[in-house]
Formats: structure tokens, sequence, C-alpha cells
């Protein structure tokens, strides 16, 4: 009895000895992360690399080396060209919405008043909606014949009949800006407000005294000191941006006639609807140094701000 | 240059006991002023009700004459350093002390001017280029102090400045502190939990306790006559000894007691049980009981280290302290009285 039970003590106690160890702990820990990164990021990438150098379709997935002959294809393709000015634009100035707005909500969200937890958390919401649903309801939202904003505009006087918002090319483009405007904000505020609050009293007590009033403190203190943080939230909402095709696929397809066609939904057309696995992998490819420049210039920018 | 005075002032936060309680309180011209308490007593909420980033609950302030209540602290006339310095971490040194300036509307030219006066006074020129991070804590101190004196204020607010320094630096600060205040002779109201400093800066003490004011005066008259018994222990260490008897307190100071017995015309012998000694290399101090007393009572001897003072343990002593240096409180308030008769032992 008395023997058994001091077994189970020297057996936990050399496990806990084991867990102890650094050079055992630390890959134990990393493991499950390591297995998840390298069969869901490694290996799908290396297969992207591997399909954009061959010939592989649908029909025939056979691998036949071809070298760049995908990306010589791709890059004479005058969809393929809108496609990447469509991303940049769509990436470039919904991040500009989004700093905007995500700025001025994160100022209302830090003050005092009645029901800000509601507000907070209704705020949120549309970021914690699956893209697929959100964009869905936008869908309704812009409807031809039942669109709720053609309604009020009509009410309004400000309009006729209806906008036809995504059969006409600018307003599409504006009707997926604003989506995706609409379910980046929520989280870039949230990461601002972190900032804002982070941002010690004595601080904003010095410029009060300092006789700084509300502008001069907003662009000469919270702005500078939300900076990084402002950095890191747009880095994050560039590449969600960049790299979605839902709003894209499920609002207009990229129509009207590839109007609003971006990256994402050209690669998913090309390689996995028209059959052509090798174009597909070398379209998506193209979206690599665009989001790895992104994320370089903004780490930099980060790292400058920290040394200061 | 102005005065600052309270009158009734309350600030309630959201809990039952206010901050400040119906304080009146007022600065000479050109004062030091020393705001003394333990943590939670008010005086950095006094100070703030002072400055402007807190609205009083009830109660007036007036800075130079001037009712302030409704003023933001631009208005004030005043310019306050805080605990944490708060300099704006992403401007240069520079850039930090003309920061009110160009709230004020100043043109650069007379704002280079104003800074580069300001740095020179405090010793700072060469620091004018930094950011905040590159300097110690003492430069930062200073970078603080430059940006508060630019604007020329009339009164100055610092909350506990010399905290956030080490005890070496602290001392030199503090100096720095004490000429910096009489070179520009600014009326100034400095926030400390510290005794030692209250004692060394302040022109006079204000004690603060429970946001009520317990005493207002030079550090001389705070320490040698305390208005009641928390003032008498928080202010001196080794605090004041303080024995019961009767309806009252006995109250006399670590280093009035002389080794040996005293005639009952002179003062009054007390018998101690010593516990033990400590030599502190300035000072000497012995702890001990009083003998026979019903409830166990600390007594703290405080001598020159120079002079003897009996050491054996368990050894019973007598000890005597000298009419005039003994103090009376009312048992019950702990309010300072006058004692009517003086027992001849304790």
């Amino acid at each position: 009895m008395t023997k058994s039970v001091r077994a189970v003590a020297q057996a936990g106690g050399r496990w806990r000895h084991l867990l102890e160890r650094e050079r055992f702990l630390a890959p134990f820990l990393l493991l499950p992360s390591v297995a998840y990164i390298f069969a869901l990021v490694a290996i799908p990438f290396g297969l992207a690399i591997a399909y954009s150098l061959s010939d592989a379709t649908v029909g025939d997935p056979s691998f036949d080396f071809v070298g760049l002959e995908n990306f010589r294809q791709v890059l004479d393709d005058p969809v393929f060209v809108r496609s990447l000015r469509n991303s940049i634009f769509v990436t470039v100035v919904t991040i500009v919405c989004v700093v905007v707005l995500a700025k001025i909500l994160a100022l209302v969200l830090v003050e005092n008043f009645r029901g800000k937890w509601l507000v907070r958390f209704l705020i949120l919401l549309p970021w914690t909606t699956p893209v697929s649903l959100a964009a869905i309801a936008w869908l309704w939202m812009l409807d031809t014949l039942f669109s709720p904003i053609d309604w009020v505009l009509r009410r309004l006087d400000l309009i006729d009949g209806s906008l036809n918002w995504l059969a006409t090319p600018n307003l599409a483009m504006s009707a997926v800006i604003a989506v995706q405007t609409w379910r980046i904000v929520p989280l870039a505020a949230v990461i601002i407000m972190a900032g804002i609050m982070a941002i010690p009293q004595d601080i904003r007590d010095a410029a009060t005294v300092d006789g700084a009033g509300f502008w001069r403190t907003l662009f000469e203190v919270t702005i500078p000191l939300t900076l990084p943080v402002t950095a890191v939230a747009t880095f994050f909402g560039a590449i969600v941006v960049f790299a979605d095709m839902g709003v894209v696929y499920v609002l207009t397809r990229g129509g009207p006639i590839d109007a609003t066609q971006v990256l994402p939904t050209w690669a998913f057309f090309r390689g996995i609807q028209g059959g052509d696995l090798g174009q597909g992998a070398a379209i998506a490819l193209f979206a690599l140094p665009v989001l790895a420049a992104m994320a370089i210039v903004i780490l930099r920018q980060v790292r400058r701000m920290e040394v200061q | 240059m102005a005065i600052v005075e309270t009158r009734a002032l309350t600030k309630r936060f959201d809990t039952d006991t206010p901050a400040v309680d119906n304080l009146d309180l007022a600065t000479r011209e050109g004062e030091y002023l020393v705001l003394l308490g333990p943590s939670g007593s008010g005086k950095t909420t006094l100070l703030r009700l002072i400055a402007g980033l807190e609205q009083p609950t009830s109660g007036e302030i007036f800075i130079g004459g001037r009712p302030v209540a409704g003023l933001p602290p631009r208005a004030r006339s005043i310019a306050m350093v805080f605990q944490s310095y708060a300099l704006y971490p992403h401007k240069s040194v520079f850039d930090n002390i003309v920061f009110p300036l160009k709230a004020q509307g100043m043109s650069p030219d007379d704002r280079k001017a104003k800074a580069e006066w300001a740095a020179k006074l405090l010793g700072i020129e060469p620091l004018l280029k930094r950011k905040p991070r590159q300097l110690s804590g003492g430069e930062r101190q200073r970078v603080a102090l430059a940006r508060a004196l630019v604007r020329e204020p009339s009164v100055f607010l610092l909350d506990e400045p010399l905290s956030n320094l080490d005890a070496k630096l602290r001392a030199a600060a503090r100096d720095d502190l004490k000429t910096f205040q009489q070179e520009v002779g600014v009326t100034t109201i400095y926030v400390t939990h510290d005794q030692v400093e209250a004692m060394g800066l302040g022109d006079r003490i204000a004690v603060l306790h429970e946001g009520r004011l317990r005493q207002l005066g030079t550090p001389q008259e705070v320490y040698r006559d305390p208005a009641d018994t928390f003032v008498a222990t928080f202010v001196g260490s080794p605090p004041m000894n303080l024995i019961e008897r009767d309806d009252m307190i006995v109250g006399f100071r670590p280093e009035s007691l002389i080794p040996g017995p005293v005639s009952p015309d002179h003062g009054i012998t007390i018998t101690l049980r010593v516990h033990r000694t400590e030599y502190l290399g300035s000072e000497r101090r012995l702890i001990g009981y009083l003998e026979g007393a019903a409830a166990e009572t600390r007594v703290i001897v405080a001598a020159h280290a120079s002079r003897p003072i009996p050491t054996p343990s368990e050894e019973i002593q007598e000890f005597s302290v000298r009419s005039e240096d003994l103090r009376f409180f009312d048992r019950k308030t702990g309010e300072r009285i006058q004692a009517e008769t003086v027992p001849a032992r304790l």
C-alpha cells in the first residue's frame, strides 16, 4: 500500500522533472502549433508554388514543369492587371476609412457614459459575424428592388427609382469598400482604444495643465502616442482585406465586367472554376510580395517609433 | 506670485468618506508650503483641485484673490510637476518645454528664447535635442520643471516630484528644488508623504489626515508642538512616545529622554525595562517597555551616538524628561491639551 503510493509519487515526480527541463518543455509546448502551421500553411504554400510552375489543370492534375510560363500568361491578361489594381485600391481606401473611423470610434468609446458596455458589445458584433453571412446580409441591403438604403434615399427625394448598387461599376466598388470597412473597423477601434487607454493619466493631465485643448491634445499627444498601435491595427486590417475573397465573391462575383475583380476572386475563378490550377496558383502568389512588402514597411515603422 | 486659498473645500468621490473634507487653507506670498500626509490623506486630491484637474463637490478656491471655480487649469496661472514627470515621450526635450507656450499661441522666436532661458536656469541646455527616454531621473525632473517654468505661473504645484528618484539623487534633487524655488520666488505647493522632505523643504507644513487639515505650521511648530496625536506620531522618526495616563496621553520626543531620575519640580521620571539597543551611526536608540504599566507600552529613547546610554538587556533603567519637553493630549479626541496636574513618575 505505502509502497505503491510512493511509486506513484515518484513517477509523478519524474514527469514533473521532465516538464521543468527547458529543453524538453519548450518543444513540447510548441509542437501543436508547429504541426498546425505546417499542415495548414506550409504544405498549401509549397503546393501553390509547385502548381504555379506546372501545367496542372482540374481535368489533368499530373505535374509537368513549365517554368514561368503561367506567370507570363497571367501578366499578359488585362483582367489580372485590373484585379491587382483593384486589390490595391480597395485595400488602401478601406484602410484610410478604417483608420479615421476607428480612431473616432475609439475616442468615443474611452469616454464614460451610461450603457458603455452595451455600445462596445454592439460595435464589436460586425467583427464576430462570419464574412459570408455578413456579405449576404449586405447583398440584401444593396438589392436592386428591395434595398432599404435606396428606400431611405427615395423617401428623402434624393433619387428616383433604384441605384442598382451592384450593377454600376463605381457603386459596386464603393459597396465593396464600405462592407470591408464595416467589417474591419470594430477590431481596429478596439485595438486603438487599448492604445489610448494605455496613455498614462499623468500625460493627459499634463496636456490639460499645459493648456492644450481637445484638438491640440488629439494631434500632438493622443495620435502620436497611439501611432504604433494604429500601425498594427492597419497591418492586420490590410492583410485581412487584401486576402479576402468572400465579400467580392458574394456581392458582385467580381462584376460588373471585372470592375470589382480582386486577386483572390480572380485566382479562384481562374484556378478552380476555370480549372487552370497552374494559373490560379500563379495569380494567388502575386499577393505574396505585396503582403510581404506591406508587412515589412509597417513593422519597420513600428520599430522605428519604438526606438525613438 | 499669488496666494492660494481654499474655503470649506470638500471633494467626494463615489465613496462615503470625502477625500477632502471641509478644508480651509491659505498659503502666504511666495511661500513653500508642503502638504504632508500618509497615502489616502487627500493631499494629491487637494493639489488636483487647486490645479483644476478635479472639480470640488463644494467650497471655494482662490488663486491670487480670484475665485477659480469653473476655470480650466490653463486659466488658473498654475504649473504642475507630476510624480511621473509626465513628459511627452515622443517629443524632444525642447518640444516638451515649448508645448505650453505653443498652446498659448506664442511666436516661434519667443518660444525658443523662453525655452533657452528655462533650460539655462535648470542647466539642461545640452539635453534639448534628446528624447525623454534618453534622460536620467534627475534630468527628467529638470525638464518637467523647465516645462512648468516657461509659462511663468504664479503658483507651482509639485506632486511628489522626488519619489521616483533613488535615495542618493533625491538628496541632491531636494537641494536643487529649494534653491530653484528661492531663485524664482514663486508660491509653491508641494505634496509629499515623506516627513524628512517636508521638514527640509517647507516654509510651512500642512499635515493632512483623512481629508482634514490636522495642523498648519513651520517645521519646528509641527515637530515641537503637534496639534494632536496623529501629527505627533506621523512627524518625526522615530515618532513621539505616547503614554496613556488617566484621562490624558503624555507625549515626549525620543531625544528628550535623559538617563537618570529628576526631581518632580523639573520633570518626570520614567522607569523602563530595556528591550534592545540599536546603533545607527550618528545616533543610538534604546527600545524599552514601561515598567509597571498595565498594558505593554513601548518607549523609544534616541541619543547622540557619542552619548553613552545603558545597554544591558532586561535591565531596569530610569530616564527623565524635563517639563518643557512634555506634551499632553486628550485621551478621547487625541487633541493637544494643557495639563493641570503633571504626574511625577510614569
